[in-house]
């Protein structure tokens, strides 16, 4: 790979480098914006004991769920883990360890993993379950729980249209926690639906700029739809 | 009666203004959306990244990438931006959304609201409710007034784990809307047809009854 060029020629080589035991933050929302093709290239190299970091945890049979079938996934940060039976059965087995975290608190740590912020003091949680054993601070006569940072050894992210450099744009609410992933992975992989040549892309509309990029594979994808409603309905 | 699922959603409409930025969470609170007055304007934020939800698409407009935080495909109004969940949870927790409407099991006299999980029986997680709860001042609650079992969900405290304390000053229940205030819920609407004495039994937090509690009123 010379310079600045981050394409690599298949999907063993967009994930070379992960090992068992390693950290991975993931885009996608629901199934919505989710890096198939890089998850089941992990399913495929059989890594195990992974850590993972998503709002979901995909469904039974297609995204991250594929990882729960051979038991890939020993603890997962998300914030909401139903629609998924062989997930919650392996929760209650204690097959799985989950870290539930509040969607915005995710985000934000991811986020902060990312610009480099070890952690910050959020109201969400003070009071429940999740502010219990965390540090808590008052400021202006409010209490606040500290959170911190996610990295990851990986980040797998889902684009839309990316140029060599790694500049990134994603599509309509397929964005979601994309961005956020893609600052903070030590290796940031990102699959897209179109590689486009350098300057194709607005630089004022660029989501996601090729500095936190490490590697741009362009696949193509299923995008299963979660709850298909229509007008009338 | 008790009202409907589809009243419920009309009482909480009531509550919007013009210009209003609005989260609207699953089941009734969604339902919210289809009784905005003719001739206000008013934005859903959906908390994946989206601020001007439309309605649901036609089959032509049907798109994987175009969805809202309930996981349904919809479609985004002119004038929506969408943006990434960290500058969704910004927008949230710095207190920009004008009104939160989000469902819960419990809700008590301090404003405590349980609305994620049930230990042993039910556990899906938090989604973006915690956020929500922490980052708005204008939060209304909607839910039945007692279990099917008859069980009240008015509580003195919580027994479920919280989503948020004392964040809670507004709850809509199919028997009743009521504010919560210096530790009590204030009745001050019924719905058509329902007693005082019902509300009152079956509420099991501290109650306090006006001398007047007027009963709410629909047009079909």
């Amino acid at each position: 790979m010379a310079g600045f060029d981050k394409r690599v020629a298949s999907y063993e080589e967009a994930m070379e480098g992960i090992e068992d035991g390693m950290t991975v933050l993931a885009g996608g929302f629901g199934l919505c914006g989710i890096p198939e093709n890089l998850i089941a290239e992990i399913k495929r190299r059989g890594v195990k004991n992974l850590t993972v970091a998503s709002n979901n945890c995909g469904v039974d049979g297609f995204g991250l769920g594929v990882l729960l079938e051979d038991r890939q996934i020993s603890k997962i940060f998300a914030s909401y883990v139903g629609e998924n039976a062989l997930f919650e059965q392996q929760m209650l087995n204690d097959e799985i360890e989950v870290v539930l975290t509040p969607q915005g608190t995710l985000a934000e740590r991811m986020r902060a993993g990312g610009a480099g912020i070890p952690a910050f003091y959020t109201a969400t949680g003070y009071g429940t379950p999740i502010g219990e054993g965390k540090e808590v601070r008052e400021f202006n006569g409010r209490h606040y729980i500290m959170e911190e940072a996610l990295v990851g050894d990986f980040a797998i992210v889902k684009g839309w249209k990316a140029d060599r450099y790694g500049n990134v744009v994603y599509r309509h609410t397929a964005q979601n926690f994309n961005p956020l992933a893609a600052t903070a992975g030590r290796v940031t992989v990102v699959e897209v639906e179109e590689i486009v040549e350098p300057g194709e892309l607005e630089p004022s509309q660029i989501h996601t700029p090729g500095i936190y990029v490490d590697r741009i594979i362009q696949g193509t994808f299923e995008k299963r739809i979660e709850k298909r409603t229509v007008h009338g309905n | 009666m008790a009202l409907t699922r589809e009243q419920m959603a009309q009482r909480v409409a009531r509550e919007l203004e013009d210009g209003f930025y609005v989260n609207l969470g699953i089941g009734i609170p969604t339902l919210v959306a289809n009784y905005i007055p003719e001739g206000m304007d008013v934005m859903l934020q959906s908390e994946n990244g989206l601020l001007g939800m439309g309605r649901f698409p036609t089959e032509n407009e049907l798109d994987a990438d175009m969805i809202n935080a309930g996981k349904q495909t919809v479609t985004a109004r002119p004038g929506a931006a969408i943006f990434s969940s960290a500058e969704s949870f910004a927008m949230i927790r710095g207190g920009h959304v004008d009104l939160t409407v989000l469902g819960a099991f419990e809700v008590d006299q301090e404003g405590n609201i349980a609305s994620w999980m049930v230990p042993g029986k039910l556990i899906k997680g938090m989604g973006g409710a915690m956020d929500l709860v922490a980052g708005a001042e204008n939060i209304i609650c909607t839910m039945t007034h007692a279990s099917k079992h008859g069980e009240s969900k008015l509580l003195e405290k919580c027994t479920l784990p919280l989503t948020g304390a004392g964040c809670i000053s507004r709850v809509l229940t199919d028997l009743a809307y009521l504010e919560i205030k210096d530790g009590a819920f204030v009745l001050k609407e019924r719905a058509p047809g329902v007693s005082v004495e019902e509300i009152i039994e079956k509420t099991a937090g501290r109650l306090v009854v006006p001398d007047h509690v007027p009963e709410m009123t629909f047009v079909q």
